[in-house]
């Protein structure tokens, strides 16, 4: 009875719904070894790379509304998210470019302050912008900016970090609250204004990274749990890995706020988008080492094992409740959306 | 606890009326805590679940009129009607906006004052005197461009309809905590007067249903039906006669058309005269095709409570929240969702 | 059914009350429960205040829940 000829929101979600517009079109046709993995970026081998290593490569398209939000922006956002993909995949990010879409009547003085954003962003993660594209669209087309950003970077040859190579028994490890940026961008939406201090986590994670991969050359496989929240990021190892997943609730970091604002909408933290977090799989005899390695970071103060990963219940996220009862973490069907019932 | 636990009485069988609780339910795997003698099932306390099918498309209809911005809470936004669902008629340009409150509507329709807004209004006692308040707003700012689309309904009746079509051998009812803030636990008294039912009136913490349960076994037991109030903390005898107040004077009691019960007589909350102004059922004249209802859809069973989600045929297979053919898989709040959530713990 | 969750009332303006729910803050609609005070504390559903948290209940049945932790943790 649902008439499925036309893009609906919720394929842009990261739920099952993207899962498979991905599966069903994009793979149909774009079909090489790289692209069905599905990762974060693209590992790629180069021809007499001379010992170089890989080339990493990934994109993103940011259209976040609203643009200018607490703890960030568009720009901001466009530069880490990017930056983000690269590191986990064990890549040193190392070059990014930027492509504009604006719509006509946009304030100059806004792209300035979302250019300056990007700027300072690619500082802090030490990556050069080094190609870009501007294009204008009539009044309407866009919500006043979309940017696309590209990245490359080189992944060590002796690394392999992939959402297929958790094991069981692997320790899962979790940099930080989660809930933080979904809910920052949504308290400014139109309609549900809440003041809280609370900011978006967004943040370059690529110095996180590297410290967690000199502390250990096992790490199995990193995410950042970005659209479709923590919850998401776990049901693609798990599926990937063909492992379970064991997670408990209560060591789960969540901030007060974050939790205030999703018992007042009825949303999940679970399934909240972070920019700045990210998760690890690692052997079981090394997550101490890597989380004070990641405790010694500012992005890391507050990382946690979150959970193990199991040879039960293959494909599947188990969370154990704080009231010590067992539930299953579906993957999100399409963005979580404020009710009242 | 130990009470539930131990019970090893005649099997009993609770319904709880309300979606929240079935959704607690599941979540906090509180069927394993009880003993195998006392069984739960899941009532008609879904508003989002219970809408018909043509209501639903009265509401597409009029998100599709020229000029029209629908608002609606989140919950009824991928409901599938006859042939789409709201947001489907949004990605085929309809606007279609998603509100918080009904006041966030107003506001729009204040600052839209060449647009015409309409509020979807769904929901039981609790949210009925919220959509009424707005209404309310409406006229005092003069605003000639705000309108609601009633579907509002009332929990005591459908209690009455599930208990009168003798299809189930019930014990008790878990009376549901938010509607019963409002409309008091006096509300409740006819079920052990006229039924001779236990109730409970629970709120939605793990605690609070438990709590409800031993009492319903214990009255249950004892052969002394009675109405508990175990959400004192909320509830109180006569409920909230403000809210009850604002409801009646925007709305009147009507005959209202339920998914699984058909249409039950007194009801739904219509427009009085004196606010049909803000009537959209009045103010716009729509065309609308008979409804479609999905050939195997049981919704109607789940929400009387003759069968449990896991037993109807399109249950995961066909019917699962990406692909959803009725609205007890895709509302937070159906049974469905919950069971499909939840139940793999329980298998 | 009805997501309503309990909130403390920072201030009032008419009958508009500023809410807090774990450090977060937004404005409801006091038309229901007129009577609230700053302070109190409110089960708040889709934008309004519907009932007044009554102190003592909620302070019984935060006893009980605390009790329930402690019997979980002791391994029950």
């Amino acid at each position: 009875m649902t008439v499925e000829d036309r893009i609906l929101l919720a394929h842009g979600s990261g739920g099952q719904t993207s899962r498979r517009l991905v599966s069903d079109l994009f793979l149909r046709y774009f079909d090489n070894e790289w692209l069905t993995k599905l990762d974060d970026a693209a590992v790629l081998p180069l021809p007499n790379d001379g010992g170089l290593g890989r080339l990493a490569f990934t994109t993103d398209s940011y259209v976040v509304q609203p643009l200018f939000f607490p703890g960030g922006d568009i720009g901001k956002l466009s530069v880490c998210g990017t930056v983000n993909d690269l590191a986990v995949m064990g890549a040193c990010p190392l070059y990014l470019s930027a492509g504009f879409i604006l719509e006509e009547g946009f304030p100059l003085a806004d792209l300035e302050r979302i250019v300056q954003s990007m700027a300072a962003a690619a500082r802090e993660a030490g990556v050069h912008i080094v190609a870009g594209d501007t294009k204008v669209v009539g009044r309407g087309s866009v919500d006043g900016v979309f940017i696309n950003t590209a990245g490359v970077g080189i992944a060590p040859a002796r690394l392999s970090l992939s959402g297929s190579a958790a094991r069981p028994g692997d320790a899962i490890l979790l940099s930080g609250s989660i809930g933080d940026h979904g809910i920052a961008v949504m308290s400014q939406r139109e309609g549900l204004r809440f003041s809280s201090s609370l900011e978006s986590d967004c943040a370059p994670l690529n110095g996180l990274v590297a410290a967690m991969l000199d502390a250990s050359h096992n790490i199995r496989c990193m995410r950042d749990p970005t659209r479709g929240g923590l919850a998401t990021a776990l049901n693609e190892i798990a599926l990937a890995s063909q492992v379970g997943i064991e997670i408990r609730e209560d060591d789960i970091p969540v901030r007060g706020e974050v939790r205030g604002v999703c018992e007042m909408l009825g949303l999940d933290p679970l399934y909240v988008a972070n920019e700045g977090k990210l998760i690890a799989t690692v052997p079981e005899g090394e997550a101490d080492i890597v989380l004070g390695a990641m405790h010694a970071h500012p992005y890391g103060r507050e990382a946690r094992c979150i959970g193990r990963v199991t040879a039960d219940y293959p494909g599947r996220v188990i969370l154990h409740t704080a009231l010590g009862k067992k539930r299953v973490v579906n993957m999100l069907f399409c963005d979580q959306l404020p009710r009242i019932c | 606890m130990e009470r539930i636990q131990a019970y090893h009485g005649p099997p009993l069988r609770f319904m709880e009326f309300c979606g929240g609780h079935t959704h607690a339910i599941m979540r906090y795997g509180i069927r394993n805590l009880m003993s195998p003698n006392v069984e739960l099932l899941s009532g008609p306390g879904c508003p989002v679940c219970v809408s018909a099918t043509a209501d639903l498309d009265r509401a597409i209809a009029l998100a599709g009129v020229p000029g029209v911005i629908l608002c609606t809470f989140g919950d009824m936004i991928r409901v599938p009607g006859s042939r789409a669902s709201l947001q489907e008629a949004k990605a085929r340009g309809a606007d279609v906006r998603i509100v918080y409150s009904a006041l966030d509507a107003v506001e729009i329709a204040r600052k839209n004052p060449t647009r015409q807004v309409v509020m979807l209004g769904v929901g039981f006692e609790t949210t009925a005197p919220t959509v009424a308040a707005s209404v309310l707003q409406a006229a005092k700012e003069g605003l000639d461009n705000f309108f609601v689309l009633s579907l509002h309904k009332l929990t005591s009746p459908a209690t009455r309809a599930v208990l009168d079509s003798g299809e189930l051998r019930l014990d008790g009812i878990i009376g549901p905590g938010h509607v019963t803030t409002i409309i008091g636990e006096n509300a409740w008294q006819f079920l052990p007067e006229e039924y001779g039912l236990p109730c409970a009136i629970s709120g939605f913490e793990p605690l609070d249903i438990l709590q409800a349960i031993a009492r319903l076994v214990e009255m249950a037991a004892n052969g002394q039906p009675a109405v508990h109030n175990v959400y004192a903390r909320s509830v109180t005898a006569e409920g909230n006669q403000t809210a009850l107040n604002m409801m009646y004077r925007v709305f009147q009691v009507e005959a209202a058309d339920w998914r699984g019960l058909g249409v039950v007589p007194n009801s739904g909350l219509g427009f009085r005269d004196e606010y049909a102004r803000f009537d959209a059922g009045r103010a716009f004249s729509l065309e609308v095709a008979a409804p479609l209802e999905h050939k195997g859809c049981r919704c109607g069973d789940v929400l009387r409570g003759a069968i449990v989600p896991t037993q109807c045929p399109l249950f995961a297979k066909t019917c699962n929240p990406t692909r959803p053919v009725g609205p007890c898989m895709v509302s937070a709040e159906g049974a469905c969702a919950a069971y499909y959530q939840y139940w793999e713990q329980e298998t | 059914m009805c997501l309503a969750v309990p909130t403390r009332i920072k201030r009032i303006d008419g009958d508009v009350a500023e809410i807090e729910l774990d450090g977060v803050s937004r404005s409801v609609s006091l038309a229901m429960t007129p009577e609230a005070q700053p302070g109190d504390y409110v089960l708040v559903h889709a934008g309004f205040a519907i009932s007044i948290i009554d102190e003592e209940e909620a302070a019984e049945t935060l006893r009980l829940l605390h009790e329930l932790e402690q019997a979980r943790l002791g391994g029950v």
